[in-house]
């Protein structure tokens, strides 16, 4: 018996972990009534892999039986792998003793498609009904939307779960076409618009009957996959950034390929995943969601591509050079945001400081700015006076060459000689 | 001008209360155990009052916001001669500032114990992600921790709210004290132990199921991992080698 529930855990553990949402903020759920688990609001992270991603949450498939043969997926129908389902008990025991031993902080349940989307989407249900209603449990749970499944089924599982998420799998709906052609984005569109409605109106249900239970209250998220097709970031970014308006999403995950099938429309075997382009991808998306830039200020037909050696802050600070230097002293908070090498807690402090008096450059140090990056940008009350005005390729090579990048440090930039 | 204290909240709260009575010029805190007594100084030991504690304590909590109150328990919680001694600066400046002088980072003690506390709601957080309870066969979950500061008194309310429906122990090996949660409130204890250890190594306290448990939990750690996207850099900084220790699916495979 643990033997085969040893074997089942490492198959659909292993064929889940695609699947890069592991975030597990935003639940408020409380444990009233002595029951086990409580939500956590930020979240917590309880370990982490070696390649450095985070584990919060137990991230299974029900099953990877799956009808579907999309190219990009270890599960399709195609794919000569071991195939495995759990039983709903043997997932209900493994969260409890899971969770009671702190190893983690709640369920994320997926599953491949077995005979029809209704069926599948019911057996999550069961599960997380179990969980909710006979075990007590108000850990978190992050449930896959299954594309397809009836409303009544996706509302109902809207009631127990914290977050609900559904993915758009490539960035294109020409991309999708090409490896899934089964599949099209207006399935997960569907389903998404559904939920956000769902969730508007229990909120507003909520203000006027306090007793009106919460719906998905983490939210709704989406996850691409970079690198399969050739889209460019510029795509990428402005369908996530469409997504993030549309849907009020909480997150929009970018997953870097790894290669797993000889397929000839896909990126060989072996061939490295993109994750210096993906890490890119992310810095945008902060930008976009904490620092006040629209994307298009990021990304347009100018600059359809993030620049690889440095970061998307940095390259716009060097593409815009007439808004520095800003005075510390005085710029606005959206202004000091835009600095490369000040984050969102540093400018909040620096605003609070400074009407205690001008600040120095020794107090920005202690604040905890990057003032290497950040003197190129920034005057403060004891700045050196400079009299020489460096181009923003001078700037870029200046702080290229102090900065400790895991990236490639050999810029390939031709020199400039005028 | 030198005070000393006897280490707790209240000796501190005091030598506050006894810098404005006597008005003594610049002045520096120590704690009496760390004491060097030196030819040139002058010292003054700090006499705990309860009464005269609780008068400066009313005041901070007049003066500063509920976030602030937490941060100067959790400075205080670091146990360092430096968060003392920023702690009572800190205070000292307050009292003599106008209303909102908290919010002044270029000072370098309202820096100084922002820093310092969220160090501590730091080690307090990974606590509350790495601690592993393991199930002992008297039904009992236990587990032990060294933390680098002084978190039981953060993590207790965590712990008993979300395992409200088990009886467990968690027990700070290098401070000798620890908590018991009966299931119906949570218990200061000490206990002696030979060996003190975060993973017992006898597994005959425990429990039917915990070793299958154990044994699940680094198998799914392994499956979940992705080779192709190995970053060893990334991954000790998130897990620094210092919390190993406690945790289950960085032991070794028993074979």
């Amino acid at each position: 018996m643990s033997e085969r529930i040893r074997e089942k855990l490492n198959i659909l553990a292993d064929a889940a972990k695609y699947d890069v949402s592991c975030s597990s903020s935003g639940s408020k759920r409380k444990n009233d009534g002595k029951g086990l688990g409580n939500g956590h609001n930020s979240g917590i992270c309880h370990t982490y892999t070696e390649d450095g991603r985070c584990v919060s949450l137990l991230k299974i498939l029900l099953t990877n039986h799956c009808i579907f043969d999309c190219a990009y997926c270890i599960s399709r129908k195609s794919n000569d792998i071991e195939r495995a389902a759990f039983t709903v008990e043997e997932v209900v025991e493994l969260t409890m003793n899971f969770y009671r031993r702190n190893y983690i902080e709640g369920l994320f349940l997926s599953s491949g498609i077995f005979k029809n989307a209704d069926f599948t989407m019911e057996r999550l249900l069961r599960v997380v009904k179990k969980l909710r209603l006979e075990e007590r449990y108000n850990g978190y749970i992050h449930l896959k939307t299954i594309p397809g499944a009836s409303d009544e089924l996706i509302r109902e599982a809207g009631m127990y779960a914290d977050r609900m998420s559904i993915n758009l799998e490539m960035p294109t709906e020409a991309g999708l076409k090409l490896l899934a052609p089964e599949k099209s984005h207006q399935d997960v569109i569907k389903p998404l618009g559904y939920v956000q409605n769902q969730i508007i109106q229990f909120r507003d249900e909520k203000k006027l009957i306090k007793s009106v239970p919460s719906f998905v209250p983490a939210g709704q998220s989406t996850q691409m996959v970079i690198g399969a097709t050739p889209e460019t970031d510029k795509e990428i970014m402005h369908t996530a950034h469409d997504f993030y308006k549309k849907f009020s999403l909480k997150r929009v995950y970018y997953s870097g390929y790894i290669p797993i099938s000889n397929d000839n429309r896909l990126p060989v075997l072996g061939s490295a995943p993109p994750l210096v382009r993906e890490n890119r991808l992310y810095q945008t998306d902060w930008l976009m969601r904490f620092y006040g830039f629209h994307v298009n200020e990021l990304l347009n037909d100018a600059n359809p591509h993030l620049d690889i050696d440095i970061d998307p802050k940095l390259s716009w600070a060097l593409r815009n050079l007439h808004f520095f230097p800003v005075d510390i002293n005085i710029g606005s908070y959206q202004m000091i945001l835009r600095i490369p090498g000040i984050g969102v807690a540093s400018a909040k402090r620096i605003v609070q400081a400074r009407k205690f008096g001008k600040l120095r450059i020794d107090q920005l140090k202690k604040i905890g700015i990057s003032y290497n990056r950040a003197r190129h940008f920034i005057k403060c009350a004891d700045s050196p006076f400079q009299l020489k005005e460096y181009q923003s390729s001078q700037i870029k090579s200046f702080i290229l060459a102090e900065s400790q990048s895991k990236y490639l440090k050999n810029d390939t930039q031709q020199l400039i000689l005028f | 001008m030198i005070y000393l204290f006897d280490g707790s909240m209240e000796g501190l709260l005091c030598a506050v209360f006894e810098f404005f009575e006597r008005k003594p010029g610049s002045v520096s805190l120590r704690t009496e155990a760390e004491h060097q007594p030196d030819a040139f100084s002058t010292y003054l030991s700090v006499h705990s009052d309860p009464v005269k504690a609780n008068r400066v304590w009313k005041a901070l909590q007049k003066r500063l916001p509920g976030i602030w109150i937490r941060r100067l328990y959790a400075c205080f919680l670091s146990e360092k001669a430096i968060g003392y001694s920023s702690l009572f600066e800190f205070c000292c400046y307050l009292f003599v500032s106008p209303v909102g002088a908290e919010k002044n980072y270029g000072n370098e003690h309202v820096l100084t114990v922002a820093q310092l506390a969220k160090k501590v709601e730091r080690e307090k957080h990974r606590m509350e992600a790495f601690i592993r309870f393991q199930h002992t066969s008297d039904g009992l979950f236990y587990c032990g921790i060294d933390p680098d500061y002084n978190v039981l008194p953060l993590i207790m309310k965590h712990f008993k709210d979300r395992y409200a429906d088990q009886k467990w122990i968690i027990y700070d090996i290098k401070r000798h004290y620890g908590l018991f949660y009966n299931l119906e409130v949570v218990e200061e204890i000490r206990m002696k132990f030979e060996h003190p250890t975060f993973n017992s190594p006898s597994t005959e306290i425990f429990s039917e199921k915990e070793e299958l448990y154990q044994a699940l939990w680094k198998d799914y750690f392994k499956s979940t991992n992705i080779p192709a996207r190995k970053n060893t850099k990334l991954h000790l900084q998130h897990v620094p080698k210092r919390y190993w220790k406690y945790l289950t699916e960085k032991q070794p495979v028993k074979s």
